[in-house]
């Protein structure tokens, strides 16, 4: 009784954490409140299935990043996903940083879309080749500045939301306890 | 359409997103809505085809009172599936709502100019589903008529993304955008 009372305490101050040092916000919250006695790991089916989606994401846009010239319009793309992704679970940081990334491919997708005008009027053609090195990328490091946050930013709430769930399972039903207020 | 059972309104989601569509059930479901989830657009052609078939032979075995799609999906959008469901003549009066994540106002305009009956902005909430229950209760009995509350549907319509996703078109052929309209031809 004792220890899962300690248990319980350690608990909600893991969650509040999560909640002050910006990994999650309100949207987590929606998350609890749907969970119930019929559907008892709502929370950790749904951010499992974020885990999922997200590894896969990573790994194609790290293979995407490889490729030169970047292709901005996939990339964005991959960026959307990921972003609703960690929209719906109330991932903050790396919602924060995959709408940056978002928003570089776009402007870099505006950029080529500008640059390729201004070709296509000084060589006064109607159509073009398929010539990749046209869409030149003026912020290479950029994307992979912010990508690399992303991905340390995911690995760490990973591993926070991992151990709150293990903890959640010792300490047994009821857990969600308190809310922030 | 035929008598429903007690309160048991079906509706069926759509969206291409594992998480979403389980959220969107889950939320359905806390409104004691019967769900039917699928991935995209031809997947719920494919439901509603159907349905089609059943109202034919009369014998109502399915029956969707709201379908709720996203906007954003690969293939179909949510906006294409919209249309078709508008331009059939057995499906057109079937309530339908758009969830989209991103806030571009001609968007929803768009929709809401198509038939949709309201456009949610991700990630949707309980109060948005509380939302549905009109228009559920519209398909029911066609007599009762809703204002035309276009205001109340958008949300946060003012917030303009500063990102500026929306896209001049800069001649014919190039226009790229989010929303299924062709990209540069590159040959």
């Amino acid at each position: 009784m004792e220890r899962n009372q300690q248990l319980r305490r350690q608990l909600a101050s893991m969650r509040q954490s999560l909640f002050d040092q910006g990994h999650l916000d309100e949207q987590f919250i929606l998350l609890e409140e749907l969970q119930d006695d019929a559907n008892p790991n709502f929370v950790e089916e749904v951010v499992t299935l974020h885990y999922r989606d997200s590894a896969r994401l990573i790994t194609t846009i790290e293979r995407a990043l490889e490729k030169s010239p970047l292709d901005f319009n996939k990339l964005d793309g991959y960026m959307h996903q990921f972003k609703g992704s960690s929209t719906s679970i109330g991932a903050q940081k790396v919602k924060a940083e995959s709408t940056q990334l978002e928003n570089i491919a776009r402007q870099e997708m505006e950029k080529a879309q500008l640059h390729l005008l201004e070709l296509m009027h000084s060589f006064q053609v109607k159509t073009l080749s398929k010539n990749n090195n046209n869409l030149i990328c003026m912020n290479p490091s950029r994307c992979m500045k912010t990508f690399q946050l992303l991905k340390r930013d995911y690995a760490t709430l990973r591993r926070k939301l991992e151990a709150y769930f293990q903890l959640a399972r010792q300490a047994g039903p009821n857990e969600i306890a308190c809310r922030p207020k | 359409m035929g008598m429903i059972t007690d309160s048991q309104f079906h509706v069926l989601a759509v969206d291409d997103s594992i998480i979403d569509r389980k959220l969107i059930e889950r939320l359905l479901k806390t409104s004691s809505y019967q769900v039917t989830a699928v991935d995209s657009g031809n997947k719920a052609l494919e439901f509603l085809g159907l349905l089609n078939e059943d109202e034919q032979t009369n014998s109502q075995v399915i029956q969707v009172n709201l379908i709720i799609t996203d906007y954003c999906m690969p293939g179909m959008t949510g906006y294409d599936l919209l249309r078709k469901i508008k331009e059939s003549a057995s499906l057109k009066d079937i309530p339908v709502v758009i969830m989209s994540s991103e806030n571009i106002p001609s968007r929803i305009n768009r929709c809401l100019e198509e038939g949709a009956e309201e456009f949610f902005l991700k990630p949707v909430q309980l109060a948005d589903v509380n939302k549905l229950k009109p228009h559920l209760m519209k398909g029911i009995s066609k007599e009762i008529k809703e204002p035309n509350n276009i205001n109340n549907k958008r949300k946060g319509l003012e917030e303009i993304d500063s990102a500026d996703r929306t896209r001049t078109r800069l001649n014919d052929t190039i226009d790229i955008n989010n929303d299924g309209l062709p990209d540069l031809e590159i040959v």
